[in-house]
C-alpha cells in the first residue's frame, strides 16, 4: 500500500500532508493520556514489531501479495493515538529503505495511520461493545481485533481512490480502479485481521494488563489483598 | 513485575527481529496490492524514483553485502532497531508521568 511519489498531484500531496500533521499533532497529545511507565515501551515496542510484520509480503492472488499495514494492531495494543504514531514511526524509518515516497509521506500516513487506526479502532470497539457479557471477553477482543483489522484494509484503499479522484496523476475510469483496489485489498485484509487477531490474542493470553483494547469497556474486578509477608 | 515486564518486552523485540531478520527472506517477492492494481491500470508509470533510493539500505537490502539473506536480514534488523529507537524515545518523551492514575489531567505539568 506504500505510495511513491508521482501517483498524486501537488495539491493532494500537500493536503494530505496538512491533514496528516494535523493528525499527528492531535495524537501527540492524545497519547499523552494512553501511555505511563508501563505502556510506553510497549508502544514503542509495536512500532518496531509493525515494522518486522510489514516486511512479509503474503500471496493473495496470482502474483499479487500484500503485507500487514498495523494500524488496526498498534491501536488495540497502545491506544488509538498511539497507535497513529506508531504507524507514522514506522513509515518515516521505511523512507530510509525507499519504501513509501518522501512527497507522498502524507498520503501513506492519512492512508494506513489515520484511516487504518479510525476503522480498524472503530470496528473493534463496535464489536467489542456489542459482545455479550455471558462470552468470555478475551475471544471477543479477538474476534473484534480481527474484523476491525480486516475492515481497515478496503477502507485505506478507498480513500485512496478518493484521493486519486481528487489529484491522481493519471487520467483513469475512476469505477475500474476502485474495484480492483477494493477486490484485492479485501483479500489483504483477510491476511491483516489473523495477524492481527494472532498478535492481539496472544499478547492478551500473556499480558492482558497491557492490552489497551482490553481496557475501558466494563473493567475486569480485580481482587485485591494486602500483600502477604511472603519471601 | 517490573522483572515480568522487562521479560515479555524482550520477548516481544525478539519475536520482531526473528521476524524481519530471518523470517522475511520468505516473504513473497510479488508486487503488492497497489503495485498490482496501478500495473494493470496504467498508472504505474508515474512512479517516480525514490528520493533515497540510493540510501545505504534501499529496497531492504544492506548495500555491499553480497548475500541476498545476510543483506536483508540486517536490513530489518536494522530497521526494527531503528524503529524502536525512534519510537522509544517518541513514546518516552509523550508519557504521563503521573504514575498510575488514570483520570489524572492530561498536559497538567509543566514539564518537559
Amino acid at each position: 500500500m506504500h505510495v511513491p511519489d508521482g501517483f498524486f498531484d501537488a495539491p493532494v500531496s500537500v493536503g494530505a500532508g496538512v491533514v496528516a500533521a494535523a493528525g499527528i499533532a492531535v495524537c501527540l497529545r492524545g497519547a499523552r493520556r494512553e501511555l505511563d511507565d508501563r505502556t510506553a515501551p510497549l508502544a514503542g515496542l509495536s512500532a518496531a514489531f509493525v515494522f518486522a510484520a510489514q516486511m512479509i509480503n503474503f500471496p493473495v492472488a496470482a502474483g499479487t501479495s500484500g503485507h500487514l499495514m498495523g494500524g488496526a494492531l498498534a491501536a488495540i495494543l497502545v491506544g488509538p493515538y498511539a497507535g497513529v504514531l506508531c504507524i507514522s514511526v514506522v513509515l518515516l524509518v521505511q523512507m530510509l529503505f525507499a519504501d513509501g515516497g518522501v512527497t507522498a509521506y502524507g498520503i501513506n500516513v492519512t492512508l494506513m495511520a489515520l484511516t487504518g487506526v479510525l476503522v480498524g479502532y472503530g470496528v473493534f470497539r463496535l464489536v467489542t461493545r456489542l459482545w455479550p457479557a455471558s462470552a468470555p471477553r478475551r475471544t471477543g477482543v479477538t474476534v473484534g481485533s480481527f474484523l476491525g483489522a480486516l475492515a481497515s484494509v478496503p477502507a485505506s484503499a478507498l480513500v485512496f481512490v478518493a484521493l486519486f479522484a481528487l489529484g491522481g496523476t493519471a487520467d483513469l475510469p475512476l469505477g475500474a480502479v476502485l474495484t480492483a483496489m477494493l477486490g484485492v485489498h479485501v483479500l489483504i485484509g483477510i491476511g491483516e485481521g489473523v495477524i492481527t487477531a494472532l498478535t492481539v490474542g496472544t499478547v492478551a493470553a500473556v499480558r492482558p494488563d497491557l492490552v489497551h483494547g482490553l481496557r475501558g469497556q466494563a473493567a475486569p474486578l480485580e481482587i485485591r489483598t494486602p500483600e502477604p509477608a511472603e519471601a | 513485575m517490573k522483572t515480568a515486564n522487562r521479560r515479555f518486552l524482550l520477548a516481544f523485540l525478539l519475536v520482531a527481529l526473528v521476524v524481519a531478520g530471518v523470517l522475511s527472506y520468505y516473504a513473497s517477492g510479488d508486487p503488492d496490492g497497489l503495485t498490482k492494481v496501478a500495473e494493470d491500470k496504467g498508472f504505474a508509470a508515474q512512479e517516480k524514483e525514490h528520493a533515497l533510493s540510493d540510501s545505504p539500505v534501499s529496497d531492504y537490502g544492506v548495500k555491499g553485502v553480497e548475500n541476498e539473506r545476510l543483506s536483508g536480514g540486517l536490513a530489518g534488523v536494522l530497521g526494527v532497531g531503528l524503529t524502536a529507537a525512534v519510537g522509544g524515545g517518541l513514546f518516552w518523551l509523550v508519557h504521563r508521568r503521573d504514575g498510575r492514575d488514570e483520570k489524572a489531567p492530561a498536559g497538567a505539568s509543566a514539564e518537559r
